[in-house]
């Protein structure tokens, strides 16, 4: 694919000195990403983060679900933003993409309309006694990664590619809808090719698959999913994509989007049990990364300190075929060693001898 | 004698007809064109809609006629603005164009017809134009028919073809709210070729609106469905994507049944409309009197009786300076363009 039109979509991205704004969703089902996105940051890069325990959910599922009120939410958002001017910083580091889509999309309406930025200033004001200035810079958490991603090159341990062929591993990359379908001028590579996580897959060594699917929503969407009559709808956009892909043969995917990382990974497992279809080249499921984890395999970080055992699908075959060297025994070992139990196998990941647990009986 | 010298900027069929108009009626006129050669955009066409006539035939005629007449022409010369200052028809009309290097050609009056931009499909990035090997325009048809060489990037045949109307017209998008006018009846007319050269391919168009104003354009979409037996689809395709056997799959909303759509095709046409050219803004700068319309063509004095005329005295219109038009009604405008600069030089009426 001739993807040179990315280049007519470019941002300016901080070099350094972020407020980090957590994700509520990664936090409960991700949070090892986070952690090694701000151990990227500090180790790798030596870059200055900070990470605020006093800052909240933005309210974006709420505000997209239409549950929270669009003026609850602006000033929800301005109360992060003076965390931020309290703190210091300026340049904003945002986990989640529906966060990122979100404060983008306030940011643009105070522009606007600046009568609403007014009035938020003034609920912020009034409920909180906080004032703010807004963000310098604004980028996603993958925009760093991808504004770094020759450093990480540069200090690579490993590529992405078939430790015993050499081949570039397969990898599916996919964007959350709200990185750049809402302002094309908001994401590298814009809307309809958006390059920030093909960046990131080129420049450490794998291949970038293009599928027909490949735009389509990952099935999320909030009111497919947290409306339960709707559930359908997300599972199907979902097997949509993964019948797409597999004919590619991914070796694994890569999401920027918390949402998009957790469906694509649960819902295997769900249309397993349904279908009997368990998809991947050989019968395993597609693991589905974390840009975050995908680096920190490159920079040779031990996928159990990454979080990557809170997979549905698990990764091993990513790490084998990679030639990452990792403890099977510690895979569910805590702190200090301590075991914290292991999930029954399921119909996603047959291994040999596994015992699969069947939902339906 | 300048104050009989007409410049005419542009030598597409609407300048090359007003400029022979005006030697016609004993004047002089001086084509600037900046391409090499005159025709403009004529020169790439294969055959014109609806009679089918081959572009060429009128093109030949028209640069013959020039010839014959001993029309003076400047190729490779573009013109910066319109000339301001004494020694005009008029006092205090313009009195010829700025050339580069703020050279000056003097004249008494000034014919505009530098035509129109083609839409950049590249603008349109959910279609894959310059990202899929077998998405074309038009355009590209045109030459590929003028070369006899249309086929897929690999050289096979197409078994299956799409068609996309609108696409850079009548989209707030890509900023470009008007209608282009031709692409319809172009889309109509290309696929009704293509089923010549494949008489086994599916052939698709889809479409928001058809739109066939001129004469014998109905006839020939009637003809396309049923003779050429080309599927007209009402829906805009919304994105474009490859295969793993390198076809395209599009994705469109079929409107008259009310459901989504997707198939894979072998080749995508995407019928680019007419856009503004990129140099009225300056032209328009250069001389008070002259203006834009939102579409960002150049605005006419009045749709009617002034739709060859500007704002300024001593500057008049022709062809798709002003809006997308066929080419019959570039050379009409021409000379009309033509006699409306002859009065205004003989009898001095600012119109």
């Amino acid at each position: 694919m001739k993807r040179s039109s990315w280049k007519e979509y470019e941002k300016e991205i901080a070099d350094d000195h972020y407020y980090y704004a957590r994700s509520c969703i990664r936090q409960n089902f991700f949070p090892g990403s986070e952690t090694t996105f701000l151990r990227i940051m500090r180790e790798a890069l030596g870059k200055d983060i900070y990470d605020d325990p006093r800052h909240t959910s933005c309210t974006g599922i709420g505000y997209h679900s239409d549950i929270v009120p669009l003026d609850t939410t602006m000033a929800v958002v301005a109360r992060q933003f003076a965390l931020m001017t309290e703190a210091g910083y300026e340049n904003i580091a945002i986990s989640c993409i529906t966060s990122f889509g979100l404060y983008t999309e306030i940011l643009e309406t105070w522009h606007e309309f600046p009568e609403t930025e007014a009035r938020a200033r003034e609920n912020l004001f009034k409920a909180t006694g906080r004032e703010f200035r807004k963000p310098a810079n604004i980028a996603h958490t993958s925009d760093i990664v991808f504004h770094n991603r020759e450093v990480i090159a540069a200090q690579a341990v490993r590529k992405l590619v078939n430790a015993e062929t050499g081949a570039p591993l397969n990898i599916v990359e996919h964007i959350g809808c709200h990185y750049a379908k809402i302002f094309p001028k908001s994401g590298i590579g814009g809307s309809e090719f958006p390059y920030v996580l093909a960046g990131m897959v080129e420049e450490w060594g794998g291949r970038v698959v293009d599928y027909p699917e490949r735009r389509h929503c990952c099935g999320f969407g909030f009111r497919n999913y947290i409306v339960q009559a709707n559930r359908g709808f997300s599972i199907a956009n979902s097997r949509k994509k993964l019948e797409s892909m597999a004919p590619y043969k991914p070796d694994m995917m890569v999401a920027n989007c918390p949402g998009c990382a957790m469906f694509l990974d649960k819902w295997q497992y769900a249309i397993a049990e349904m279908e009997n279809v368990t998809y991947g080249a050989d019968g395993r499921g597609i693991p589905v990364l974390t840009y975050e984890e995908m680096a920190g395999l490159v920079l040779g970080y031990d996928p159990w300190d990454m979080g990557m055992q809170m997979h549905q699908v698990d990764t091993e075959q990513v790490l084998q075929k990679m030639g990452v060297r990792y403890d099977p025994a510690a895979k569910f070992l805590g702190r200090a060693g301590k075991f914290i139990g292991a999930p029954a196998a399921a119909a996603v990941n047959t291994f040999s001898g596994d015992r699969i647990y069947r939902i339906k009986t | 004698m300048s104050s009989k010298r007409i410049v005419v900027i542009g030598g597409g069929p609407a300048g090359m007809q007003a400029a022979l108009s005006l030697a016609a009626g004993g004047l002089k006129p001086v084509i600037v064109e900046r391409a090499g050669e005159l025709g403009g955009k004529l020169k790439e066409w294969h055959r014109l809609f609806p009679s089918m006539t081959e572009a060429n035939e009128v093109l030949t005629r028209l640069t013959g006629e020039i010839a014959e007449a001993g029309v003076e022409v400047m190729l490779h010369t573009e013109v910066e603005g319109i000339a301001l200052g004494e020694g005009g028809a008029h006092d205090g009309a313009p009195n010829g164009v700025v050339l580069a290097e703020g050279k000056k050609l003097p004249a008494g009056a000034v014919i505009v017809a530098s035509g129109f931009d083609i839409f950049d499909a590249r603008q349109k990035e959910e279609y894959g134009y310059h990202v899929y090997d077998n998405v074309f325009t038009t355009v590209d048809i045109e030459r590929m028919l003028n070369g006899d060489k249309v086929a897929l990037s690999d050289g096979t045949a197409p078994r299956r073809i799409a068609f996309v109307h609108c696409v850079g017209s009548r989209d707030e998008k890509v900023n470009q709210r008007h209608c282009s006018k031709v692409c319809c009846i172009t889309a109509v007319k290309q696929a009704m070729e293509l089923r010549e050269r494949f008489p086994e391919a599916e052939i698709y168009s889809f479409y928001m609106d058809i739109r066939m104003f001129g004469p014998g354009y109905e006839e020939l979409y009637q003809q396309a469905q049923q003779e050429s037996h080309i599927n007209f689809i009402r829906g805009r395709v919304s994105e474009a994507s490859p295969t793993i056997d390198g076809r395209i799959q599009i994705k469109a909303e079929d409107t008259l049944v009310g459901r989504p759509l997707k198939m894979s095709v072998d080749m995508v046409v995407l019928a680019v409309g007419m856009k503004a050219a990129a140099g009225n803004e300056k032209l328009a700068a250069s001389c008070d009197g002259l203006s834009l319309a939102p579409s960002g063509f150049l605005a006419p004095r009045d749709m009617f009786t002034g739709c060859v005329s500007s704002g300024a005295a001593g500057v008049f219109y022709a062809g798709t300076a002003t809006a997308p038009k066929t080419i019959g009604e570039c050379i009409a405008e021409g000379a009309m363009a033509a006699q409306r600069a002859a009065e205004y030089l003989k009898s001095g009426a600012k119109r």
